[in-house]
């Protein structure tokens, strides 16, 4: 009897074959929004270093609709970002504490605790209220 | 089988994903609030000029900067090979070249502050 | 027992007769409670004796009869016909050649499961008058779960880098190294190291997470090599920035 073994080949159309490879390349995308938010801040370095004229234009950049609307689209995908890094922590860094190992759900929440408390610190350092 | 040298570029990775996770999105909610004319005092020129010029503030925002834009290199190199871009050398030369340039280009205008 | 009528559309391939692959209609009538293999063994016996697939067990044990059910890879033993409405898709494990209708060919499997070097290789070997080796619970508890792969590869048919790059040695077998690497009693991990810190290791794997969530013996194939990661990244930089460290 030959063999003749099929190959199925792998077009880039996997990533809508299962919800979950939707959710992983929502998570990957993040990469644009955060990189992209990152230069536009050196970008900001740039205007801070040449002046308080130059500070005032960055901000008036920002003010600019298609800002607000990168700004949002951004903070989504940053957030998403945390959620997932720390959903997965626990699995990458798990603690046995005598026989067992802490639940998953309280690693990821210690972690979550801590993102809120350092937004909320930020934020109040910041003056933002 | 070699052993391989993805560490060097693993490690920066992890600690700007779990930084960035942790950072990112209040940085963007303090500019986000400045593009809705809500702009945080600390985005006062006054203030963040002179909050910068401090040498550990340089030194935060430095290595913030270089983590975030790493990990953002990294994911976005995987994301190619992902959607079947295959120059995997080439693309990786190019993003990890943009996360250095950008860093670099920081470290420059911090220096000027 | 109440019947009903189930619709199933198997992906078929003849390798001597086919150029490829293609989908197969069964109606058949079966009891509510039954799972997939009982409606494909009722379709061997009753209905088209040529349907080719593999499968021992009947519960979950053997890791013979996974297949992709709808889209997503299941042991067709623990798939529920009740679970699903309308037509259910059947075909073979994803990111596997196909043999013959649902029977992959699973060779890469089977020499990446050897290539990890999965078994005891004691730190300190000892004499039988010795006694055994000793092991705390807390210390069994380190690798328990990873020691409960059945090998039914659903994890490589979740897995979209090893569709990608089919040289990755993939989660079954690296989480299976892992197994031993976390084994008190073992002292292998070096000898492993070569392949688990490959290029074709660990680090092809970019955390899709989709190996655990398919994982019918909830084995985390996705933790393991997170772990190893961290591990492997420890040695690198142990090994190249801190030389004076080397015994």
């Amino acid at each position: 009897m030959s063999r003749k073994p099929y190959v199925r080949e792998m077009t880039w159309r996997w990533i809508f074959r299962h919800p979950r490879y939707v959710r992983y390349m929502a998570r990957e995308f993040s990469c644009l929004f955060i990189g992209g938010w990152t230069l536009l801040m050196v970008w900001g370095l740039k205007q801070l270093a040449d002046g308080p004229a130059a500070w005032g234009a960055f901000l008036e950049v920002l003010r600019s609709p298609a800002s607000i609307v990168f700004h949002v689209l951004a903070l989504a995908f940053a957030a998403y970002h945390s959620i997932t890094w720390f959903n997965l922590t626990p699995k990458a860094l798990p603690v046995q504490l005598g026989e067992e190992f802490v639940p998953e759900g309280v690693i990821s929440g210690a972690h979550f605790a801590l993102w809120a408390g350092l937004t909320i610190a930020v934020l109040y350092l910041a003056g933002a209220f | 089988m070699a052993r391989s040298n993805k560490p060097i570029v693993w490690g920066p990775f992890a600690a700007g994903g779990t930084l960035t996770a942790f950072l990112t999105p209040v940085l963007i909610l303090l500019t986000l609030l400045a593009a809705l004319g809500h702009a945080p005092d600390l985005l006062a020129y006054d203030r963040l000029h002179a909050f910068v010029g401090h040498w550990l503030a340089k030194t935060v925002v430095a290595g913030v900067v270089f983590l975030s834009l790493w990990s953002a290199a990294h994911r976005l190199r995987i994301t190619c090979y992902d959607l079947g871009l295959r120059a995997d050398t080439a693309v990786a030369t190019i993003v990890y070249a943009g996360a250095l340039g950008g860093t670099g280009a920081a470290l420059l205008y911090l220096a000027r502050i | 027992m109440s019947e009903r009528a189930v619709e199933l559309e198997v992906l078929r391939y003849n390798p001597e007769t086919d150029r490829e692959p293609a989908f197969q209609r069964y109606s058949i009538n079966c009891p509510e409670e039954w799972v997939v293999l009982d409606a494909l063994n009722h379709i061997k016996e009753s209905v088209d004796p040529t349907l080719s697939y593999r499968w021992s067990c009947h519960m979950a044990v053997c890791g013979s009869c996974g297949m992709m059910i709808n889209g997503e890879p299941k042991l067709a033993c623990k798939a529920f016909l009740r679970e699903y409405s309308g037509v259910i898709r059947v075909e073979p494990l994803a990111h596997f050649p196909i043999e013959r209708d649902l029977v992959t060919v699973i060779d890469d499997f089977m020499e990446k499961l050897k290539r990890v070097k999965p078994w005891l290789m004691p730190g300190e070997p000892k004499t039988l008058e010795a006694g055994e080796y000793r092991q705390t619970p807390a210390e069994l508890k380190r690798f328990k779960q990873f020691t409960l792969c059945i090998n039914c590869m659903l994890c490589y048919a979740a897995c979209p880098e090893y569709g990608l790059i089919p040289k990755f040695i993939g989660p079954a077998a690296l989480s299976l190294a892992h197994r031993y690497n976390k084994d008190s009693r073992d002292g292998g991990r070096d000898a492993r190291r070569d392949e688990v810190a490959a290029y074709e290791g660990v680090w092809e794997c970019s955390f899709t997470g989709a190996c655990s969530e398919v994982c019918p013996e909830h084995v985390d194939p996705a933790a393991a090599l997170q772990q190893e990661k961290i591990e492997s990244t420890v040695d690198w930089y142990k090994e190249h920035l801190m030389p004076w460290l080397k015994k």
